[in-house]
């Protein structure tokens, strides 16, 4: 019940946007993310990115003093920081209504974990098989944002209304909470951010137009392009070494 | 007190042997004595305050009792506190004890601030909040173990007693001490308002019947440079919540000082982390490669 009005919300939100905005997928390539998730994805990322940098100030003021300015000063910081963590929560809570089916944890992404040192030291050069939409990493870092949104709001909350609500046990714990949660996602989006743009070319593209390469799709998740095309991809993959080579 | 040490004699003529009182101080730290056993709840120390501090007056909130109001408050940061207490053998004591900033040897609020300088503690022992300084994060208000400091929504910043600090400075007495009409309010130097207190603990233990007299100064906090004398010291509880063992949240002196720091550069590790994984295992690129130059290495 629940489940199925999730999915029509989700649909309905996919075909809106769809008309607000526009995929090109030309030939050799796979559509990979509609407008509607890429929207979601920047716009929490906006505000993920607000709350982080005004959360500097509240953290370090006096490493930070030099910023805090940009955001119109300490006091202003922090009356805004909350603001921007319910926007990041209550888009990334949009996203997660978006992309709960392809995140759910399999078997096949336990065995990619015990991989997982392969993968980080490119001596696989491409995914497991069974690799699908998204990868056991990809998996990890949504549900550590799931959990740390999850910290966010509830000692958010705490410290947004503050020790006259909550007494002063609760403030003084729920801001360590707060802290540790950010700095789990702070060290975890370098590794999104670098995994996107340097760490494998062509994954950037996908949440800017929307589009990736066939062959990005049979290396890194070569299930999701069985899935989507019917073919296998290391056979695709090795048809496509016997052009390259035959070209040469 | 610069002056007095420079008006210390240094030479005098025809004196023979060292000059008296030559690198003599007194001790620099302040303290307000409060005697909760001749306070008669007149009130005038709230008012000097409100008045020196140039406050608007506030309308009181009737509760029963002879209260101006529940708490104190970012304007009004000095409040008695009636409790009218019930002893075991059923006699009826009416208590009143004039509540504010207690200014802590080891002020918890100044652990608990993030802000470089909105908190300072001078020599004398007075604990100040600097508003210009102060984020309005209100971390202060929950590292208080005396519910003392207090947020004003309209400037996000928040407020307290300064012990008087800006005339304290120019070597008055605080506000309500001038007030105070009994002599319960007394100020001066934390070793002379010790010993006053203790001779008063004393006094009320002997003479008057209370065995469990004494003198507030909690030690868990460093000792305060505001103290009491209380008729049953055993329960400050009963003086409108006074703590019996005031204390300061642990994650407020642990991770401030040590992991928040520490945690903070382990997660720029993040980034030096994937930067090394950059120069060392390189990118992972979609297969397959289309080959480029000879490899003559490796």
């Amino acid at each position: 019940m629940a489940s199925g009005a999730i999915e029509s919300f989700d649909n309905k939100a996919r075909r809106e946007f769809e008309s607000l905005g526009r995929t090109r997928v030309y030939r050799g390539e796979l559509l990979r993310h509609p407008v509607y998730t890429r929207v979601l994805h920047w716009t929490v990322a906006l505000f993920f990115f607000l709350a982080l940098f005004t959360g500097f100030g509240i953290y370090l003021p006096w490493l930070f003093r030099w910023f805090t300015p940009f955001f119109g000063g300490g006091p202003l910081s922090r009356q805004m920081h909350p603001w921007f963590g319910l926007g990041f929560v209550f888009f990334f809570g949009l996203q997660v209504l978006n992309w709960l089916a392809p995140m759910l944890w399999t078997a096949a992404d336990t065995k990619w974990m015990r991989n997982v040192h392969k993968i980080v030291s490119n001596e696989e050069k491409m995914d497991p098989p069974e690799t699908g939409f998204f990868n056991a990493g990809q998996k990890v870092q949504f549900w550590e944002i799931v959990g740390g949104c999850i910290v966010f709001i509830i000692t958010g909350a705490i410290l947004w209304g503050g020790a006259k609500y909550f007494g002063g046990t609760a403030v003084a714990v729920s801001y360590v909470l707060h802290d540790i949660s950010a700095l789990i996602m702070l060290g975890g989006i370098f590794i999104h951010i670098y995994q996107s743009t340097f760490g494998e070319p062509g994954t950037f593209q996908a949440m800017i137009r929307g589009a990736v390469s066939e062959a990005w799709a049979w290396t890194f998740h070569p299930a999701w392009y069985k899935q989507v095309t019917g073919r296998d991809p290391v056979q695709a993959c090795e048809e496509a070494r016997r052009k390259m080579e035959g070209r040469r | 007190m610069a002056d007095r040490k420079t008006l210390q004699a240094d030479q005098i003529s025809g004196h023979s042997g060292a000059s008296p009182g030559l690198g003599m101080q007194r001790d620099l730290e302040v303290c307000k004595l409060i005697d909760t056993t001749t306070c008669i709840g007149c009130k005038a120390c709230e008012v000097a305050c409100v008045e020196w501090n140039d406050m608007p007056f506030q309308p009181t909130t009737f509760d029963n009792t002879y209260q101006t109001m529940p708490k104190t408050n970012w304007n009004f940061w000095n409040l008695i506190k009636f409790n009218e207490h019930q002893n075991a053998d059923g006699t009826i004591q009416w208590l009143m004890r004039k509540d504010q900033c207690m200014h802590c040897a080891d002020p918890g609020c100044l652990h608990a601030c993030p802000a470089d300088g909105a908190i300072v503690k001078y020599a004398n022992g007075i604990v100040d909040f600097n508003q210009e300084n102060c984020i309005g994060c209100e971390y202060c208000v929950s590292g208080c173990p005396f519910d003392i400091p207090r947020f004003n929504p309209m400037t996000k910043k928040v407020y307290k007693c300064t012990l008087c600090s800006d005339r304290v400075g120019q070597g008055l007495e605080p506000a309500c001490i001038k007030a105070c009409p009994t002599g319960c309010l007394k100020f001066g130097s934390k070793e002379d308002m010790s010993f006053i207190a203790n001779e008063r603990a004393n006094q009320l233990r002997e003479n008057f019947g209370f065995q469990n007299a004494g003198v507030y100064d909690p030690q868990s906090v460093g000792g305060t440079h505001v103290i009491y004398v209380l008729h049953d010291a055993t329960d400050p509880e009963r003086y409108g919540g006074l703590p019996k063992n005031p204390t300061i949240p642990w994650s407020y002196t642990v991770w401030k000082w040590l992991f928040k720091p520490v945690l903070g550069t382990f997660a720029l590790f993040g980034f030096l982390g994937v930067l090394a994984h950059y120069v060392t295992s390189g990118p992972r690129m979609a297969q397959p490669e289309p080959p480029t130059k000879e490899e003559t290495h490796g």
